[in-house]
């Protein structure tokens, strides 16, 4: 065999010299990481506002007359699509995989930069599709996220015209686009690792992101093949999903389609998901804990298989979300048992966590704030997950205030939290300058009070009944007075969570010129990112030799040496790593 | 195995015993399998694209098997007139056939790449191009009886169920798809051999690599085979 192990290869970094190609035409994995994160972020805010606008109209209806059950129900589809796909997904993916992954595992780029370039490029066009929606005659689609035929493309939905088609050409155009990054970063997780960097050595962050990352490849393809086939129902007239059916009083011409299938089709995307945002957020808020309590992650090997068996888990425990649907009932009985059984592997998680903490040195710094904020919203949530796998307790609750409350929490909050975690852990890294303390722990409390002040009533909102996705209750005869005043306090909330989200950009924003300047480690971490020669990391990551890893990521506290942390490039002779401090290069 | 990760000492391959002795093998520091990235990726991407073919044929089987309508029977409506009597299933068996033998000339090309013969590389990976090429054309002669003379469209078919149509032009047209991208991606690492673009590193993989895409969508065409024509 004549080819060369990419650890193995001499290293012909350039850098590019021109503007463009240095920061917008970049093939560098960090300055796509920092694209990603920017665009998913700015999409991001949009999805904020809408369900800003959501929860004016639930907490104070007949008030605000530009908001009328059409636009309520696209403000509803566009929040949640946005969310999920496009700010969580690209973010901890496209964001953070693209600038941990190299990093983390000793390399100097993705395996294959050039379609890692287009990836980027290919997302961003499929959020610009998505924003054009919202332009179009009859406005963006109105169908919920989840995008259920009939009524999706059914006339009497909003956007039935252009929104819908818009939508799912956005969800291809990000499916094309996610794909190309995802190869890399899979590929370059398994062969681009530096000498001494084994799969059981690489930081927990490299794990989650690498297993969300094959969850992706494989979950995406239904969503795709979904989007295509209601793509031509809507444009064709065939009948893959659309039974016989009246629509404003006409026949269509569909006839024989079946709404079930769309809805395995898009929950086996659906579940996988969950997963494909929440286990980068298990790895990352894994390595949190463990550099700002000073201590080793327990039960490392566990942690691993853990997310492992969480992501194979996954694919199996789909139909908990169609418990309602109509589906052959003995199903329940299956996808309920798969669904409990996955709480075996998450609690181990959290169980870790916690004994990490344990008599750890736990410095209650920003990023710790919301890795510790995470795990408490985490176990929230998850509990009211053993509510709703139960096909029983599922059935009563289903589309109630009780699965927003449930799923805002899991999989909203939660890597929401991580998210605001991991940009202070890391930004020094791709700055090069420290965030405010004080406005970092400002939006860490307002966050998290303001999220749980939002999120906790809605659960007995929804144990009383409360339908979600309702423009407005009127005069119900099952929910008391008070629902709607507690509506009042929880939009009130929202309000405030929503504005203090400025403290964060603010606090971006305002760092990159008036930060205090870091050095390469200031959180004094072992792994890779953190040992580069330059703060930020240039073109290529290290000087002329790779490093060479010696040991875990975890190496806290060992004794026998000056520093409380052990660099996993330092060798074990003590010798300082030769990628370490001001190495020079040609 | 916990102190192995600490301190540094990592085991060469296959010197653990037992199942985490896969665990250590695979795990091993540089690469997890010993292959040119190109071809993992590659590897990875197909696994990804069985998942898309996987819910088409999924999807093809839950409308036809729910479908209260009759569904055509494959032997009249795939059959052509050769000389005054219906052969069924004739064009189709042709079109198999070209594809597979494709699949033999496309691995006779990856042999001549790794002895490094590129004029009998080229010529073979455009012969299979040629052959990809060809099934193109047939595949476009199909469904052009189809929708002329049976008047099959994918909204509706004056056979029976309207999903014949929909699901056989949507799952052919996206193999079609595949094949097309196949010709024009042979056709390149075609001339990047002949242009000698592989000889200053000797290394002939990137024909393995478009053979792997070419297996793979021949693969799968035995797999629509059975499921459109066969059933």
């Amino acid at each position: 065999m004549s080819y060369v192990a990419i650890a193995d290869q001499h290293a012909h970094m350039h850098d590019p010299q021109t503007f463009l190609t240095r920061y917008v035409w970049s093939q560098d994995h960090k300055v796509i990481a920092i694209q990603y994160m920017v665009t998913a972020m700015a999409i991001g805010l949009v999805a904020i506002g809408l369900s800003m606008m959501m929860r004016l109209q639930l907490g104070f209806p007949d008030t605000f007359h530009f908001i009328n059950p059409a636009n309520y129900h696209q403000f509803v589809t566009m929040h949640g699509m946005i969310m999920v796909v496009y700010l969580l997904t690209a973010l901890f993916l496209g964001g953070f995989g693209n600038y941990l992954i190299p990093l983390m595992c000793g390399a100097r780029d993705m395996v294959f930069p050039y379609l890692n370039m287009v990836s980027y490029w290919v997302y961003l066009l499929a959020v610009l599709v998505l924003v054009a929606s919202f332009f179009v005659p009859g406005g963006s689609t109105g169908a919920g996220w989840t995008l259920y035929p009939p009524q999706a493309i059914l006339t009497g939905t909003p956007g039935a015209g252009w929104g819908i088609i818009l939508m799912l050409v956005s969800l291809a155009f990000f499916i094309v686009g996610f794909t190309m990054g995802g190869l890399n970063y899979v590929v370059t997780v398994l062969q681009a690792r530096t000498r001494g960097m084994t799969l059981m050595r690489m930081p927990l962050s490299v794990w989650g992101i690498f297993m969300a990352t094959i969850l992706a490849l494989l979950a995406f393809p239904a969503l795709l093949v979904s989007a295509i086939m209601m793509a031509l129902d809507n444009q064709l007239g065939t009948s893959f999903f659309m039974p016989a059916i009246m629509s404003l009083g006409e026949q269509t011409g569909h006839k024989g389609g079946s709404p079930l299938l769309f809805q395995h089709l898009f929950w086996f995307f659906g579940h996988p998901e969950v997963y494909i945002v929440a286990l980068p957020a298990f790895g990352i808020v894994s390595d949190l804990i463990s550099v700002h309590a000073r201590r080793h992650i327990f039960g490392y090997r566990m942690m691993v298989w853990a997310i492992v068996a969480i992501g194979v888990l996954s694919f199996v425990v789909w139909a908990h979300h169609m418990y309602v649907s109509g589906m052959n009932p003995y199903f329940g009985f299956f996808f309920a048992t798969t669904t409990l059984i996955i709480a075996i592997p998450t609690a181990l998680k959290v169980y870790n966590w916690v004994l990490t903490l344990w008599r750890g040195d736990v410095h209650l710094t920003v990023p710790m704030l919301f890795a510790i904020g995470f795990v408490f919203t985490f176990i929230n949530g998850g509990l009211t997950g053993l509510f709703l796998g139960n096909v029983t307790v599922d059935v009563p609750l289903s589309d109630t205030y009780f699965v927003i409350a449930h799923f805002h929490m899991v999989m909203g909050v939660s890597p929401v939290l991580v998210v605001c975690g991991a940009i202070y852990h890391w930004y020094p890294k791709m700055t090069g300058r420290m965030t405010s303390e004080v406005l970092g722990k400002l939006h860490f409390w307002l966050t998290f009070v303001g999220t749980y002040a939002i999120f906790l009533p809605m659960h007995y909102l929804g144990i009383l009944g409360l339908p979600r996705r309702y423009y407005e209750m009127g005069d119900t005869y099952f929910l008391p007075d008070s629902v709607q005043s507690m509506n009042a306090a929880i939009s009130v909330a929202a309000l405030f969570v929503a504005a203090s989200q400025l403290i964060f950009l603010f606090n971006l924003a305002w760092s990159l010129k008036h930060g205090k300047p870091a050095d390469g480690n200031p959180w004094r971490a072992t792994t890779l990112e953190w040992q580069t020669p330059e703060t930020p990391p240039r073109h290529g990551n290290w000087g002329p030799e790779l490093p060479v890893v010696y040991r875990w990521a975890y190496e806290f506290g060992a004794p026998g040496h000056k520093e409380d942390f052990v660099p996993q490039n330092e060798a074990p002779d003590g010798r300082v790593p030769a990628t370490h401090g001001q190495a020079s290069h040609g | 195995m916990a102190a192995e990760i600490m301190t540094g000492h990592i085991e060469p391959a296959g010197t653990v015993e037992g199942l985490p002795g896969v665990v250590t093998d695979f795990a091993s520091d540089k690469q997890a399998f010993p292959v040119h990235w190109g071809k993992a990726m590659m590897w990875i991407f197909l696994l990804s694209d069985t998942f898309i073919f996987s819910s088409f044929l999924v999807s093809y089987m839950h409308v036809r098997m729910s479908s209260t309508v009759a569904w055509p029977n494959p032997s009249e409506v795939f059959a052509l007139s050769l000389g005054g009597a219906p052969i069924p299933l004739i064009l189709i068996a042709i079109m198999t056939f070209v594809l597979i033998s494709s699949s033999g000339t496309m691995a006779m090309a990856v042999n001549y790449g790794y002895r490094r013969n590129r004029a009998r590389t080229t010529s073979l990976m455009l012969i299979t191009a040629g052959f990809g090429a060809m099934f193109v054309g047939m595949q476009a002669f199909e469904w052009a009886k189809l929708i002329i003379e049976e008047g099959i469209r994918p909204w509706g078919n004056p056979l029976g169920a309207a999903q014949f149509g929909a699901s056989f032009f949507m799952i052919t047209g996206f193999h079609g798809l595949h094949v097309s991208a196949g010709v024009i991606y042979l056709v390149i690492v075609a001339l990047k051999v002949w242009r000698g673009d592989f000889e200053r590193t000797g290394n002939y993989e990137a024909v393995e690599i478009a053979g792997l895409y070419w297996h793979f969508v021949d693969l799968v065409w035995v797999f629509i085979f059975a499921f459109f024509y066969l059933w």
